[in-house]
């Protein structure tokens, strides 16, 4: 283990009921790089990255094994609180779920005002609105509700909503699946700047992307880690011939 | 395969069977809307509103302690019935699996197919006998008992229409559990719950079983929770049951009275649930 890994798994085993939907899965991630995830649908790229700010839990019947460590500190241990773990690692899921309830202020700051943060809300809504290249859009409509906007511009408010929190580590799973090339071209952007603030893991089913975006970059199969490395390496020269084909379009 | 023939005379059959079934499934409610307005519509003016009923013999007189009573009764009822209801349905939907959220929900269950009359002998031998009189209170105590199992089992499925999406998105910013079912899920579904909330307040109001032995009546206005208070529900059994004709007419009046009020909240509530929808997530 190197002492700059920000995130560290061990041995991670999660299940569904009496299968497991992540086999024994053991990989680090350094501070302030980018994880790619891949692997065909239903390989267990969600389940993964679920146990990592341990929502997967929050599923009836789920049980994890192993633990991942953040700093050295296992969020799997005893006591832990998941709430604090999961201030420090956030996430953006697939599909936007803006709170539609809420104005597009309100969605930015949810996290800072449910959890009673105090501070400058204004500096941090314009701040984190401009990160993600949603500020030009919506300065003028920020009370207006969040619903209203393109499916483009809800994904990239959840993004704001997921860093306005400031956390360590962010997850993000297929956060450009349902997005036009040019809002996903800024989402990648995006998450190039963010990396300098941010530790990323991000599931994608796109090998270009991939390759965009990431430093690193891990192969799951049926619940299994099957070839982990630098990006470059992976998509040039794989080690396992299953990932050769993956990433070469053979099969997946 | 069917020829197009005998497929449009099917359908043409079919259209004609719902349409006819429809017909007769409203006539019920045209003929009470009808007979109501017809008898009733002569005698509503501004005094039979805001009079206190006359007494027996003399003519004129109204309602009016009849709608401020059932107003009170039913929002002492809503002080109390609302927010049991209410909290009862957000327990069976966010811990409702267990056993006991399954023990509540057969309860409520059980509660709330009471008739209302038995919910009435309830209430007398709880808070009648004890306080040796009839009372605004015990009215009140038996319309909550008969609000709180409708209102849980409506929030329940309110809540559970929230989409996990918006549960989780609120929980990954590090939100309480607590602190995400308050302002996300119950936000979210609040549209929902009030217009549930309307639809209990209309049904409470037009209960007369449960009021006749527990607030019983009162000739005059009352608003104090532990006297004898009129309601429009009682008034009106009054009113109908006597020998004069008079009465007979204000029972009508009054009964129109009621469906307006009933009524009036029921649109409320549809309005309230329709402008949620067109709100609410793509
Ligand atoms: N709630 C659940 N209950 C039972 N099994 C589940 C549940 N959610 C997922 N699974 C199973 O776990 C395995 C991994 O699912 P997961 O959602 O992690 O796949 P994924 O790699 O993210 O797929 P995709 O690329 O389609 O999003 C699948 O076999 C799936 O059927
Ligand atoms: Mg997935």
């Amino acid at each position: 283990m190197s002492e700059r890994s920000k995130l560290e798994v061990r041995h991670l085993t999660a299940w569904f009921g009496k299968t497991a939907a992540i086999k024994d899965v053991s990989l680090s991630v350094p501070a302030h790089t980018v994880l790619a995830i891949i692997g065909p649908s239903g390989c267990g790229k969600s389940t993964f990255i679920r146990c990592l700010n341990r929502m997967h839990e929050l599923t009836a019947g789920t049980r994890v094994e192993g633990s991942v460590l953040i700093e050295g500190e296992d969020l799997y241990a005893r006591g832990v609180d998941p709430v604090f773990i999961r201030r420090r690692v956030g996430m953006v899921f697939q599909r936007p779920n803006v709170f539609p309830t809420m104005s597009i202020r309100e969605n930015v700051l949810a996290g800072l005002r449910l959890n009673g943060v105090r501070g400058d809300h204004a500096s941090i809504l314009e701040d984190t609105l401009r990160r993600t290249a949603l500020w030009d859009e919506v300065k003028d409509r920020l009370d207006e509700s969040a619903v209203r906007l393109s499916g483009g511009q809800q994904q990239r408010l959840c993004i704001a909503r997921a860093i306005a929190v400031e956390p360590e580590v962010l997850l993000m799973d297929e956060p450009a699946s349902a997005l036009d090339p040019i809002a996903t071209a800024r989402i990648e952007e995006l998450i190039g700047e963010l990396k300098q603030g941010y530790t990323i893991v991000i599931v994608t089913h796109n090998m270009q992307q991939a390759v965009r975006i990431s430093d690193d970059t891990a192969f799951f199969y049926l619940g299994e880690l099957v070839e982990h490395g630098p990006t470059k390496q992976i998509f040039t020269t794989p080690r396992v011939p299953r990932t050769e084909d993956y990433v070469t379009g053979k099969f997946g | 395969m069917k020829s197009q023939r005998s497929r449009r005379a099917v359908d043409l059959f079919m259209t004609a069977l719902c349409g006819t079934c429809t017909a007769l499934a409203l006539i019920p409610l045209a003929s009470i809307l009808w007979l109501v307005v017809r008898n009733g519509a002569g005698a509503i003016s501004l005094t039979f509103l805001t009079a206190l009923p006359a007494p027996v013999g003399e003519t004129g007189g109204g309602v009016g302690n009849a709608i401020a009573g059932t107003l009170f009764m039913v929002g002492l009822a809503a002080l109390c019935g609302v927010p049991l209801g209410i909290g009862a349905g957000v327990f069976l939907a966010e811990r409702g699996d267990g056993p006991l959220g399954r023990t509540v929900r057969f309860c409520a269950e059980v509660l709330g197919g009471v008739p209302s009359i038995v919910v009435g002998i309830v209430a007398w031998g709880l808070i009648v006998v004890p306080m040796h009189r009839f009372s605004a209170l015990a009215g009140a105590a038996a319309l909550a008992i008969l609000m709180i199992p409708t209102l849980a089992r409506a929030t329940e499925e309110m809540i559970r229409l929230v989409p996990t999406a918006l549960r989780e998105a609120s929980l990954a910013l590090g939100v309480p559990a607590w602190r995400t079912s308050l302002s996300v899920v119950l936000r979210t579904a609040l549209g929902g719950i009030v217009t549930a909330v309307l639809l209990a307040l209309a049904r409470a109001a037009g209960e007369t079983a449960p009021l006749l032995f527990t607030a019983l009546n009162n000739q005059y206005w009352n608003l104090r929770p532990d006297q004898p208070t009129s309601s429009l529900t009682v008034q009106i059994y009054n009113y109908a049951i006597s020998p004069y004709d008079d009465w007979h007419q204000k029972a009508w009046a009054a009964a129109l009275t009621l469906l307006l009020m009933v009524g009036l909240l029921n649109l409320t509530a549809r309005w309230l649930a329709g402008g949620r929808m067109q709100r609410g997530p793509a």
